[in-house]
């Protein structure tokens, strides 16, 4: 069974400029995004309390908020999470409390008073102080950074400088697009959203090191003179099924996590759901025609 | 026996050794049977998974350097009232400095002496003389303070971990961080306001003079004489007034016991102080002799008997009708437990039991939903060769959750989630593969050839794409926390097993197939 037919051999680089077009477009609506909407910070970059809270009868948004409303924290985030049927609620608000715990106190005591003290059940309490929150945010987009860096001089190292400075290119792209989306949905930025960033860097580039590595092999193999643009063509055409079957396997797993993972990973599943298909269209339609790009400019 | 055969038996106890290793964590909550031969150690469960709490602390390790100060500050002052000199001010403005002003300027030889030998951590950093009186600045030296502060840190940590063994808490990890961090896990503990006020509690003790020129009850009125505060008694709560200025503090402290008194066989504490203490203490109980002088710890009176001469040696006694256990405990807190400076909560994370059981199904869940996808997906497009590959990803399952126990790695959500990941991708080494494969068979080449040539050729590839991802993973391990490093476990050890199961495993098998069974057609 072949899901690409042998010896086919797609025009990839004919679509280079329509694939530039829309991926400037993304990068641009991203950008954009990020100025105007800014990003969603969780608490893990923010500082504040947040609460996952579970009842055992049915409540509405609106309860839970007048509920919490005489302690002074009427203006807390409150988003029903889950399937509704779960009746789950993520309070945030950005009051940490001097000590740490206050605020979890008395939330946990106002919804025990209005709800009944055996309907509440707090199932996680984050409390994050802004010192540490300031850390996470900096230690978290360093490790971004550091880890482009990393790789950076790995491909160089295996490669050539043109190659690593395309890889990096095509990583940027993927992460700009993936947190510009974030941007527009307005899901929320945590730890574990930044550690999928990093699984994309990763994953994305595994897709681009295996086309990269079939043409390395094919100018091996060509030993004379050749047309780098059909060569490129051929190279990922030929890595075109196990592009398309990895990604999609990849991408089936972390839809079922995305599905049935539960409210916590959520977003760390999306994220990597996101960049995953960015990632495996920007190793096809970016990285390469941007390696033609670096050996026009140098002819 | 050949080199073929050698290799077969060398994978087969790798596979033998994480089965033996990754045993033991699928009986759950569960005890391992008796008469199980293999190792008992479990996969740890993140607090996320299991419930727990997570604390970060901070040291407030200026508050150790001021009390150092003001001990140094007092202690100053009446060496100078002895040596004779006159002083008009010896104050201490901020925590680091003290300024000392001279009415007799020729004092100031006897002063730096006076400093010198016994000071010496103190530096002159400034001399001004103005209308006959030299004022003279000195500073805490830089290494004094820093080593006030790593000692207030280390104390902290100490202390830390005696309250929580004395808590109780199975398996707890505190470890230091950063230059004044202490970060606990603490598995099973869900009720944090109870956790923190153990962790919070000073436990400082102090020592101070009753303000016996004035009347409680007028202060009680609101008449309170500046320089003095009400305070409480512990027992019966009756109010006493107190001179604010501590006269000593217990970071003098050398060791605390309990003992009994013989005659009345009634438990107390006793304390002894060290050098320096036991210099104060004598001086303030000479000073004071005929006055009451109360005990506190965290602010409240524990007793306040009268001084009936100067106490030398270094020891006092804390009485305070106390049951034997009472006086064990504070003597416990109060030897290894007293925190040489507050701690303030910087993140405290808390999980319940619920979630995290939740978290469980619902990683597993996925992780079974995803895992029957691919495998049927991969008999269905590489038929036996997929199902090979198949074998190979629940050993690569098995060798992940082995190494995790054998690591003695933690498992939290997002490393579930990394596992979930490492399913999908485990796979790409065996399809990269079989692509290879499937191009070789078709330029013609036999079975035996094909599959030489396939591994060969997809090599390079699937080294540097998995090492790439490697080194994401370890960027993610150094700048991540708890649940993220956990990924960054899962997801580097993932990477690691899969190469062993495609490149390693599966090349044995096919191997063995196309050399031993002499399979000519490669059903792929």
């Amino acid at each position: 069974m072949d899901i690409i037919r042998p010896g086919t051999q797609i025009d990839f680089m004919k679509y280079r400029k329509a694939a530039f077009t829309l991926s400037a477009a993304l990068i641009i609506i991203s950008i954009a995004a990020l100025f105007v909407r800014g990003l969603n910070y969780g608490t893990d970059f923010t500082g504040g309390t947040e609460i996952q809270v579970a009842f055992s009868k049915v409540v509405k948004t609106d309860e839970v908020r007048s509920a919490i409303e005489p302690i002074g924290l009427a203006g807390a985030s409150i988003q029903s999470i889950g399937e509704n049927r779960d009746n789950e609620f993520l309070i945030r608000t950005p009051v940490e409390g001097d000590t740490g715990g206050e605020t979890v106190q008395q939330i946990e005591g106002a919804l025990k008073d209005t709800f009944g003290e055996e309907n509440v059940d707090i199932r996680r309490a984050d409390v994050v102080g802004a010192a540490v929150s300031k850390d996470l945010k900096q230690k978290g987009f360093l490790s971004l950074f550091y880890a482009g860096i990393g790789l950076l001089i790995y491909i160089w190292w295996r490669f050539k400088i043109s190659y690593s400075v395309a890889a990096i290119i095509a990583l940027a792209h993927d992460v700009i697009i993936t947190v510009g989306i974030f941007s527009l949905t307005g899901r929320e930025i945590s730890l574990p959203v930044i550690a999928a960033l990093l699984t994309v860097i990763g994953y994305s580039l595994n897709d681009t090191i295996i086309v990269f590595d079939r043409i390395r092999e094919n100018i091996k193999k060509a030993a004379g003179s050749f047309d780098y643009s059909s060569l490129l063509d051929s190279s990922i055409s030929q890595t075109l099924s196990r592009t398309l079957i990895t990604s999609s396997t990849t991408l089936f797993v972390v839809l079922a996590l995305f599905l049935f993972g539960g409210s916590v990973i959520n977003n760390f599943a999306f994220a990597i759901m996101v960049g995953l298909i960015v990632g495996t269209y920007s190793s096809i339609f970016i990285a390469s025609p941007i390696l033609l790009f670096f050996r026009q400019e140098k002819e | 026996m050949d080199r073929f055969k050698l290799k077969g038996l060398l994978i087969l106890a790798v596979l033998v050794l994480g089965i033996l290793f990754a045993a033991p964590s699928f009986f759950g909550s569960k005890e391992v049977p008796e008469g199980w031969i293999g190792p008992k150690e479990k996969i740890k469960l993140g607090l996320d998974l299991q419930g727990g709490m997570h604390l970060v602390l901070r040291v407030v390790a200026d508050k150790a350097v001021e009390s150092r100060m003001n001990s140094t500050v007092s202690d100053l002052r009446a060496q100078m009232v002895k040596q004779r000199i006159h002083y008009s001010k010896a104050v201490s403005d901020s925590p680091e400095t003290i300024q000392i002003a001279l009415r007799v300027p020729d004092d100031y030889d006897k002063l730096s002496d006076l400093v010198r030998g016994s000071y010496p951590y103190l530096q002159e950093v400034n001399r001004s003389s103005k209308d006959g009186v030299m004022t003279v600045e000195y500073r805490m030296s830089a290494s004094q303070v820093a080593t006030i502060r790593s000692q207030a840190v280390e104390q902290a940590l100490e202390t830390v971990r005696n309250r929580i063994d004395q808590f109780g808490v199975s398996e707890p990890s505190i470890i230091p961080q950063g230059d004044d961090r202490i970060v606990l896990q603490l598995p099973g503990v869900t009720d944090p306001e109870r956790a923190k006020a153990l962790l919070k509690n000073t436990a400082i003790l102090e020592f101070k003079l009753v303000d016996e020129e004035h009347s409680v009850q007028d202060a009680l009125r609101g008449n309170v004489p500046s320089g003095s505060y009400i305070a409480y008694m512990k027992e019966g709560n009756q109010p006493i007034l107190l001179q604010q200025r501590a006269v000593m503090t217990g970071d003098l402290l050398d060791d605390a016991r309990m003992r009994i008194q013989s005659t009345y066989n009634e438990p107390y504490v006793e304390i002894s102080f060290n050098r320096e203490g036991g210099r104060i203490f004598e001086r303030v109980t000479s000073e004071n002799t005929g006055k009451r002088l109360a005990i506190l710890l965290d602010g409240k009176v524990y007793s306040a008997p009268v001084i009936r001469e100067a106490i030398s040696g270094g020891k006092a006694i804390i009485e305070g009708r106390f049951t034997d256990e009472e006086a064990s405990d504070l003597a416990i807190i109060l030897r290894a437990g007293s925190l040489p400076a507050p701690v303030e909560v910087l993140e405290e994370r808390t999980v319940g039991p619920s979630l995290g059981q939740d978290s469980i199904y619902q990683g597993l869940l996925s992780m079974i939903i995803g895992g029957l996808v691919v495998v049927v997906f991969m008999i269905v497009y590489y038929k036996f060769s997929g199902l090979i590959a198949d074998l190979a990803l629940i050993a690569n399952i098995v060798l992940i959750l082995g190494a995790l126990a054998v690591l003695g790695a933690t498992l939290t959500l997002p490393g579930l989630g990394g596992i979930v990941l490492t399913i999908g991708m485990a796979i790409d080494a065996n399809v990269l593969v079989y692509e290879r494969i499937k191009e070789e068979l078709r330029l013609g080449r036999t079975a035996k050839m094909a599959v030489d040539a396939g591994y060969k050729n997809a090599l390079p590839a699937i080294l540097d794409a998995n090492i790439t991802t490697l080194i994401a993973a370890i960027v993610l391990f150094q700048f991540g926390t708890g649940p993220v490093q956990g990924f960054a476990v899962t997801l580097s050890i993932g990477i690691i097993a899969s190469l062993f199961t495609a490149l390693v495993l599966c090349r044995w098998i096919q191997e063995w197939l196309v050399n031993y069974q002499k399979i000519e057609r490669i059903s792929i």
